[in-house]
């Protein structure tokens, strides 16, 4: 191999890596960095799924790069086309799905099943952000309202299949849209005082099992064998971590069965329980760094559909870690939330993987522009 | 223009909303880091505590029974390890129990017998226990099990020891058997407070030695720290603290001797007691018949318990311990010292003896119809005069008799080291009054001084006496249990000797009664049994009365039934001038004296000081011997010193 063929296929290597952001490619590594650790910890009695975590990581990393590679202009264009997918998708799930679990949630596709809710995580901030960039400077108080209806449609069908918790998410990354969209603040005071005021109503709509997480996150001890087993088990989890945490491997909880969903959405219990408060502080630092590097991309996002898809991703991101983190540690009602990037899970890791490449793409365009 | 002014100030609000966005994940980071403060440092004590208490399990290490020897080393009492096919009914799920069953049962035999008996056991048993359906599986059943219990989550295969005996019925009385712990039995480690001391355990002591030696056999358990799972899988071991296995006993029983007069007895009923008179040393204890005492350690079936508790011979009936009979004219040698000790008689006075005594109009027969004419003292022993004594014990009157019996055991506990032992009646005025709420009637005392009446003494009592007489009046406390050796370091310890008596006595008045059994055996009531010994031995025939027989009838063995016929006694110590064994020996319904019981000790003597068996007695009968027993036998302070110093401070 010739010197200009190295220094060619450097240039090369260097322009690829270019797509990425650099900054939030480093607080990614750290927290892949964290994700492995703690995964071969807590995976070390589930063959082959260390492996498999490794692969899924992997394969959110290729759809970043795909994603971050995509021409803001293109993901205009296919703003809609995926909403309306989604949304063909959950209305055929609520006819034809598949019921698991008490829930009917997925749909058979012959060769896989799929779970439209989670396309609509992307589709839905995708979708509102392409709307408000079509009324760009022009945002009356009705547009506010279409886009109301755009969220809300998907979000109750996703509600009704039951799934509250996804449905929430999926509200939350639309209201974020909205929030930079410059939604009054009148309105969004208003909003959370009518939230506050409609819970009893909500109480009334929910199912009993969503009554029973809610109940058990009041008082655990109510069912310490029963349904508040895996909250209790967690806590204990991850108060035994103390300050120091009792050491990579050495997490007995956990190692012992008695953190239930140990890889997936309980995983964080693992982490606090073997790294402790120190070893949390620093997982909220990566976290923090993360979320404040993609809002620093969302200001400097070239378009307002760049700002805004961007601006709702990093907030999706942050509600998945809080709740995620919430949950485990008993302030949070338990819903079927990943720790992003920290979960074992195929289907999460690639929305991630996703979202996070749209928030390079506007990254990288932003910089095209100053260049 | 106006587009980019729009432009700047959408950009302006936008920033402000995405700061008010951070200031928010701030807000929320800082709560989940409050919480995770609140968890980790604040409430960690607790967490760390309760993560203790679920991780780590003490499993209880059951501590290996203590092994039983007789006096040369002879294996009375083993463990043996074999697999036990154990089911976990927490772990099958209590639903799914009788289907599991079913399904092994067709691999082994699971009878009705051993369903009923999980059962009892799983109920019994704690949650988390795995409790055994079928004990001592062969090689086959286990290559069987071991195939096919995978299937099976919560059956196991365990290698557990197992007491065994290797001699079966042999000393059964004296040795006793384990058996599992009942709720009784829990109830009262409780109330002792040694519960702990089980944990692990299924099998305590019964009765015998086993029983009253369980604090010394069982053992401490040990403990080992293990790490579960939520599940309650073991998995791994954290710390292990090994049991203090239990001591080892070296019984005083000769196992041979034992077994030699078992064997003598064959199908009759009886009981004999063997002391070595300056020890206590218990060297034989048989009551006939007997039973296997394997039976009952895993619990023994309805069936073979109701064939033996309502055999009328009463196997199992522990004869010497609990069986109270009246001594007859064994207890005259007694009587002849009570009336010289007391002065009641001088070994010159003589009686006309005419064949009865009369009391008022009542009429005491004597044994022989036309009677013994004149009898002195040593005469009265030797053809055991009932007219002597008749005339003696009325003399004397019943409390006399008492106060001078009861230093010698008689209707007394003897203190042996055996559970359950029976008081008997040696009676009294005072005895009477409290048991009958009457007075003595003069006229009961004469039967007293022959031994009959209300006389009812265990031999053992009558073999402790005998013994005592022995060994010169001074009383050793008997024991069945000689040395108890540490398991590890081999060491052995005596068993403390009681603080022993010397009954006061002349010594020209002991040595009178002692020359006079010595020629019961040479010229009175048992020389032609041994005619030709090859030492000296003193003696005293005796035969109790089963049923009474009334005035002026007579009594013919031949025309009552054999359980109404009466028993055959003899007591009997040798070599009479330094006793090595002291023996008093009842056969039930066997007659007189010298027709049963006194053949069956002459056996025994031949064989205990010469070696010899009884001819017609096959060598190999006998347990063997082990190789060396002298590795066994490194006593530590086994001297019998110890013993007789007690005896001699104790002296008055």
């Amino acid at each position: 191999m010739t010197r200009i063929d190295r220094t060619m296929l450097l240039a090369q290597l260097r322009r690829q890596l270019r797509v990425f952001d650099l900054p939030l490619l480093c607080a990614l590594a750290l927290l892949v960095a964290i994700s492995l650790f703690t995964m071969y910890s807590a995976a070390s009695d589930y063959d082959g799924r260390m492996l498999d975590h490794v692969r899924n990581l992997s394969i959110a990393f290729v759809l970043m790069w795909a994603a971050a590679n995509l021409p803001l202009n293109w993901m205009m264009r296919s703003a809609v086309p995926i909403y309306a997918l989604g949304l063909a998708l959950l209305i055929a799930v609520a006819l034809f799905g598949d019921i698991a679990k008490g829930a009917r949630r997925w749909l058979d596709l012959g060769f896989t099943r799929i779970q439209p809710s989670e396309l609509m995580k992307i589709a839905m901030p995708l979708m509102l952000a392409w709307y408000f960039q079509k009324r760009a400077n022009a945002a009356r108080w009705y547009d506010f309202a279409i886009a109301a209806v755009l969220l809300l449609v998907p979000v109750l069908l996703i509600a009704r299949q039951p799934d509250l918790g996804t449905s929430l998410l999926v509200a939350s990354a639309g209201i974020f849209v909205i929030y930079f969209a410059g939604l009054p603040w009148k309105v969004i005071a208003a909003s959370i005082v009518a939230g506050i005021g409609s819970l009893p109503l909500l109480w009334m709509v929910m199912h009993d099992y969503q009554r029973q997480r809610v109940m058990m996150l009041l008082d655990p001890t109510s069912d310490p064998l029963g349904k508040g087993f895996h909250i209790i088990q967690s806590e204990i989890a991850v108060g035994s971590g103390g300050t120091w945490g009792k050491g990579w491997l050495d997490g007995t909880q956990a190692h012992l069965e008695f953190v239930p969903e140990r890889t997936t959405d309980f995983v964080f219990a693992v982490y606090a329980e073997e790294f402790g408060l120190v070893g949390n502080g620093v997982l909220l630092l990566v976290y923090l760094l993360i979320i404040g590097r993609g809002l620093v991309i969302a200001a400097n996002g070239a378009t307002v559909f760049a700002r805004l898809l961007a601006g709702a991703i990093t907030l999706i991101v942050f509600t998945y870690a809080f709740v995620n983190m919430g949950m485990v540690t008993g302030i949070l009602p338990v819903v079927g939330v990943p720790l992003p990037l920290m979960s074992y899970g195929g289907t999460a890791m690639v929305t991630l993987g996703l979202g996070l490449g749209l928030l390079m793409s506007v990254s990288r365009q932003r910089r095209l522009l100053q260049t | 223009m106006v587009e980019v002014r729009n432009t700047q100030r959408e950009l302006r609000r936008l920033r402000v909303r995405l700061i008010v966005a951070m200031l928010v994940v701030v807000a929320c980071f800082g709560l989940l880091l409050a919480r995770f403060a609140w968890l980790q440092i604040h409430r960690y004590e607790t967490f760390h505590a309760q993560a203790e208490d679920n991780r780590i399990a003490l499993v209880p290490v059951p501590p290996s029974r203590g092994l039983i020897y007789d006096r040369n080393g002879v294996l009375l009492a083993e463990n043996v390890s074999a697999y036990t096919l154990e089911l976990s009914p927490k772990r099958i799920g209590y639903a799914k129990l009788d289907e599991t069953i079913d399904a092994l049962s067709e691999i082994v035999e699971i009878t009705p017998l051993e369903r009923r008996r999980f059962r009892r056991l799983a109920a019994e048993a704690r949650t988390a226990d795995s409790v055994p359906i079928k004990v001592r599986l062969t090689d086959e059943e286990v290559a069987r099990l071991a195939v096919l219990r995978f299937r099976y989550p919560g059956v196991e295969i365990r290698a557990r020891l197992f007491r065994n005996y290797p001699l079966g019925q042999s000393a059964v009385h004296v040795l006793g058997y384990i058996g599992r712990i009942s709720p009784d039995d829990k109830r009262r480690f409780d109330e002792r407070e040694i519960g702990s001391r089980y944990a692990g355990s299924t099998h305590t002591g019964k009765i015998g030695v086993e029983l009253s030696y369980e604090e010394q056999l069982h053992g401490r358990p040990g403990a080992e720290e293990v790490e579960v799972s939520a599940g309650g899988r073991v998995v791994r071991s954290l710390s292990h603290t090994p049991p203090v296995p239990g001591s080892n006993l070296i019984l005083s029983i000769d196992i041979r001797l034992q077994k030699l007069a078992e064997d003598l007895y064959g199908d009759r009923r009886g009981a004999l007691v063997a002391i070595e008179p300056k020890t206590g040393d218990v060297l034989a204890m048989v009551s006939a018949p007997a039973f296997d005492p394997n039976l009952f350690i895993d619990g023994i079936d309805t069936q073979t318990w109701r064939g033996l508790n309502e055999d009328p011979d009463t196997p199992m009936l522990n004869r010497p311990l609990r069986g109270t009979y009246p001594p007859g004219s064994t207890y005259k040698p007694f009587m002849a010292l009570a009336a010289l000790t007391t002065g009641a008689r001088a070994p010159g006075d003589t009686i006309s003896d005419p064949g009865y005594f009369m009391l008022g109009k009542h009429r005491f027969r004597d044994s022989r119809p036309g009677g013994h004419g004149t009898v002195d003292l040593r005469k009265s022993i030797v053809v055991s005069s009932d007219t002597y004594y008749y005339k003696l014990a009325y003399e004397m009157g019943v409390d006399r008799i008492h106060a001078f019996m009861k230093p010698w055991g008689f209707g007394q506990l003897t203190g042996i080291d055996l559970p359950h032992e029976t008081t008997g009646i040696l009676p009294s005025t005072e005895w009477k009054m409290r048991r009958y709420k009457r007075r003595w009637i003069p006229g009961e005392t004469p039967s007293v001084g022959i031994g009959q009446g209300y006389n009812a003494f265990t031999i053992l009592q009558l073999a402790h006496a005998t013994a005592t007489l022995a060994n010169d009046g001074v009383v050793m406390k008997p024991h069945v249990v000689r040395m108890i050796e540490d398991p590890d370091t081999r060491q052995q310890r005596p068993t403390v000797s009681e603080p022993t008596r010397r009954i006061q006595m002349h010594e020209d008045h002991l040595a009178l009664v002692k020359s006079a059994m010595v020629d019961v055996n040479r010229f009175g009531t048992s020389r032609r049994v041994f005619a030709d010994a090859e030492y000296v031995t003193a003696g005293k025939t005796g035969t109790s009365q089963v049923i009474g027989i009334r005035q002026n009838e007579r009594y013919d063995a031949k025309r009552v039934a054999e359980r109404h016929r009466d028993h055959s006694l003899y007591i009997a110590f040798a070599p009479a001038d330094e006793p090595k064994i002291a023996i008093a020996a009842i056969v039930e319904n066997g007659g007189f004296g010298a027709q049963a019981a006194a053949p069956l000790v002459r056996a025994l003597l031949d064989y205990y000081l010469t070696g010899k068996l009884p001819e017609g007695y096959p060598d190999n009968a006998l347990p063997t011997l082990p190789d060396e027993p002298d590795l066994r036998d490194i006593p530590e302070s086994i001297e019998p010193e110890t013993v007789e110093t007690a005896a001699e401070s104790e002296t008055p």
